[in-house]
């Protein structure tokens, strides 16, 4: 981790995804990229750096997780689903792999300073973690109606050190967070770096963040053929910004016989307009700082998205997820609340797991697939995270509906 | 391409005078007072003017400028309504030079080139697109040239020598010059242009430089210029000034003008 180890080389990373990705930024932040992907470039080759982080997966993190086969939900069905536990990594979800990766990498690059957005609190919570261990300031940017609502995890990162700053603009949620974060980093990016959340943002973030992810499908592949001694039929991963699903699809996108199956968020129904299914209803178009889909009005205007699972909720999706749709690699469905709230249920009564809700959305998915299929199938769905934080959410919608006082 | 930025210049320095150009945002606070002070800017003696489209998820610009983003669309406008807003100051005034600042994803909403032709029949000069860089800028500069449309692209105070060149050789009409990093704000901390920089871009064959960013008092301007800048551009002070009055626009326009004239006369020698 010092910068004497490092290595310069020339070769630079494609920035697209066929016609996706790119660097939409102002021209300032170019160079604070560049010494971003060069940082990334020379880490990756270099086994000190790789150690390190090994290291802290194993001793810090707790990987690799198990891959657990659902006991009773798929009773009378031939398919089989296996959960990818993530929800096991310290964090309570998988985004602490990405976290820990780009902190080290941060500290390789002698920046002091932490700045990233957060919606729900989860990304920003998985950020004042690493902030804490590894001795970085750390700033989280949190629209103020998010901030408001998730009071428990503004605590939780001011525990471990993080300033948390409401952000005011626009609507107040994760969409004007990330602008907030991008604001600071443009003054900010000698000292400062910014910790991107999801694979999403400019070019190189997408990959950065699907190679700090990609443990996750690497693992589940040598643990569904120790298991079954064959390839999954189907990988399944929820998607917002899509980071959990590339981590996940990373190692299989090679595997033609593997199918991939990102499920988006569809609220209250695609068709009712609140919804996060951005690939399923959104067009191509630019923002923060990639082409990719995009939720928008007939001008190009940002929409809103809405799911009840905060980690979903974003009108915008990562670049190669709408590259795997745009050549029909991978597939992407969506779940509606509704579908997401019974699963969230089922799985917690039947298996004994309590999911985040956005990890229902790909169990809801996949628990439809079982009841329609009559093949013996075998289905990994990534289990990306621990219910814990929608407990309250869940039972007030419940008491809502009179179905739990 | 429109000959408009050139002429400015030419006659700016047969006068040894800099250009002031403000920039507002259409349709702040709303589609009929952004009339109005676009009128008044030009009539108080700006240069040219720099106007921004409002956008959701303005990510370059700061407090001020987010503001007038969001109050030009409670009102729900379109590009179209800027465009026709456009097509009739340019009709009433055929000579200024008029910049598009605008974001990327209005420009591909409904194809590039289609943008480029809408701008260029409203009759704008130039477009800058604040979220695409020189890099992915390539993809750019031929859709505006083809409709008569100068790109305008950004340089920034920390820039290598290779992106000073290439800002320099792909903008046409003007070069927008940064005094400071960070996004668009009147904070005071404006940094002392550097001379270098402008130097690069000169020697590099590039249009004239504009200073923007942080641009709020006449010796702003006048330090500009002094440094080799062919004038200056400046935002959040003047979308301040329609903050402080939104519902008092006969005092707004009063402000306008005078924060015009004021500005206007540093960029004169004494």
């Amino acid at each position: 981790m010092t910068q004497s180890s490092q290595t310069t080389t020339s070769e630079r990373l494609d920035p697209y995804f066929g016609d996706f990705g790119g660097q939409f930024v102002p021209e300032i932040l170019l160079p604070a990229l560049d010494q971003l992907e060069q940082a990334f470039i020379d880490a990756q080759n270099d086994p000190a750096f790789q150690q390190e982080f090994q290291h802290l997966l194993t001793t810090y993190l707790g990987r690799p997780t198990p891959l657990s086969l659902c006991q009773n939900l798929t009773k009378g069905s031939p398919v089989k689903i296996y959960m990818k536990r993530e929800d096991l990594l310290h964090g309570g979800a998988h985004k602490t792999n990405q976290v820990l990766g780009q902190a080290l990498l941060a500290k390789r690059m002698g920046k002091t300073r932490i700045i990233a957005e957060t919606g729900a609190g989860q990304h920003g919570t998985a950020t004042a973690l690493a902030c804490a261990l590894l001795g970085l300031e750390c700033i989280i940017y949190m629209g103020r109606k998010d901030a408001e609502r998730q009071q428990p995890n503004v605590f939780r990162m001011e525990l471990m050190g993080a300033k948390v700053v409401p952000v005011d603009a626009g609507s107040g949620t994760l969409k004007d967070a990330v602008n907030e974060a991008m604001r600071d980093w443009t003054a900010s990016y000698p000292t400062t770096h910014y910790l991107l959340g999801t694979a999403a943002g400019p070019h190189p973030f997408p990959t950065i963040v699907r190679e700090f992810h990609r443990m996750i499908g690497a693992e589940a592949k040598a643990q569904i053929l120790e298991a079954e001694g064959r390839l999954p039929d189907e990988v399944i991963a929820c998607v917002g910004g899509g980071s959990n699903a590339i981590g996940m699809f990373a190692e299989f996108i090679d595997e033609p016989g593997v199918r991939l199956t990102g499920v988006e968020p569809a609220g209250k129904g695609v068709a009712t307009g609140e919804h996060g299914a951005t690939l399923s209803a959104g067009k191509p178009g630019v923002l923060h700082g990639c082409r990719s889909f995009l939720m928008q009005d007939a001008d190009g205007q940002v929409e809103e998205s809405y799911s009840v699972s905060a980690g979903l909720d974003y009108p915008g999706v990562g670049p190669q997820h709408a590259y795997l749709h745009a050549i029909g690699r991978a597939q992407y469905t969506s779940v509606t609340d509704e579908e997401a709230l019974e699963a969230f249920q089922l799985i917690s009564s039947h298996e004994g797991i309590i999911p985040a809700l956005e990890s229902a959305h790909a169990m809801a998915y996949a628990i439809r697939r079982a009841k329609e299929s009559n093949k013996p199938e075998i289905l990994v769905v990534n289990l990306s995270g621990r219910g814990d934080k929608d407990i309250d959410h869940v039972r007030r919608i419940l008491a809502q509906r009179g179905e739990q006082s | 391409m429109s000959q408009r930025y050139s002429q400015m210049f030419s006659s700016l320095k047969a006068r040894q005078e800099g250009a002031f150009v403000p920039f507002v945002t259409i349709g702040d606070p709303d589609l009929a007072t952004s009339e109005r002070i676009i009128r008044t800017l030009i009539d108080a003696g700006a240069d040219a003017l720099e106007l921004g489209l409002p956008f959701s998820d303005p990510v370059a610009d700061g407090p001020v400028i987010q503001a007038a983003n969001i109050r030009a669309l409670r009102h729900h406008i379109t590009t179209q309504q800027c465009f026709d807003l456009l097509a009739r100051i340019r009709a009433d005034y055929p000579e200024i030079p008029i910049g598009l600042l605008v974001y990327c994803n209005l420009v591909v909403a409904n194809g590039t080139s289609a943008f480029y032709q809408r701008a260029a029949q409203a009759g704008v000069d130039s477009v800058l697109i604040a979220d695409v860089p020189l890099r992915e800028g390539v993809r750019f500069i031929p859709e505006a040239q083809a409709q008569g449309i100068a790109p305008i692209f950004i340089a920034p105070p920390d820039a290598s020598e290779a992106t000073l060149k290439g800002v320099a050789q792909a903008s046409e009409g003007y070069i927008y010059l940064l005094s400071r990093s960070g996004v668009t704000g009147a904070n005071d901390d404006v940094n002392a242009p550097a001379a270098e920089l402008i130097k690069t871009l000169n020697n590099a064959g590039g249009a004239p430089a504009l200073l923007g960013f942080g641009i709020a008092r006449p010796e702003h301007v006048q330090a500009a210029i002094a440094a080799g800048a062919g004038g200056a551009i400046s935002g959040s002070a003047v979308v301040r000034i329609i903050a402080e009055h939104e519902h008092k626009p006969e005092a707004m326009l009063t402000a306008l003008a005078e924060f015009v004239r004021t500005m206007k006369a540093a960029t004169q020698a004494k």
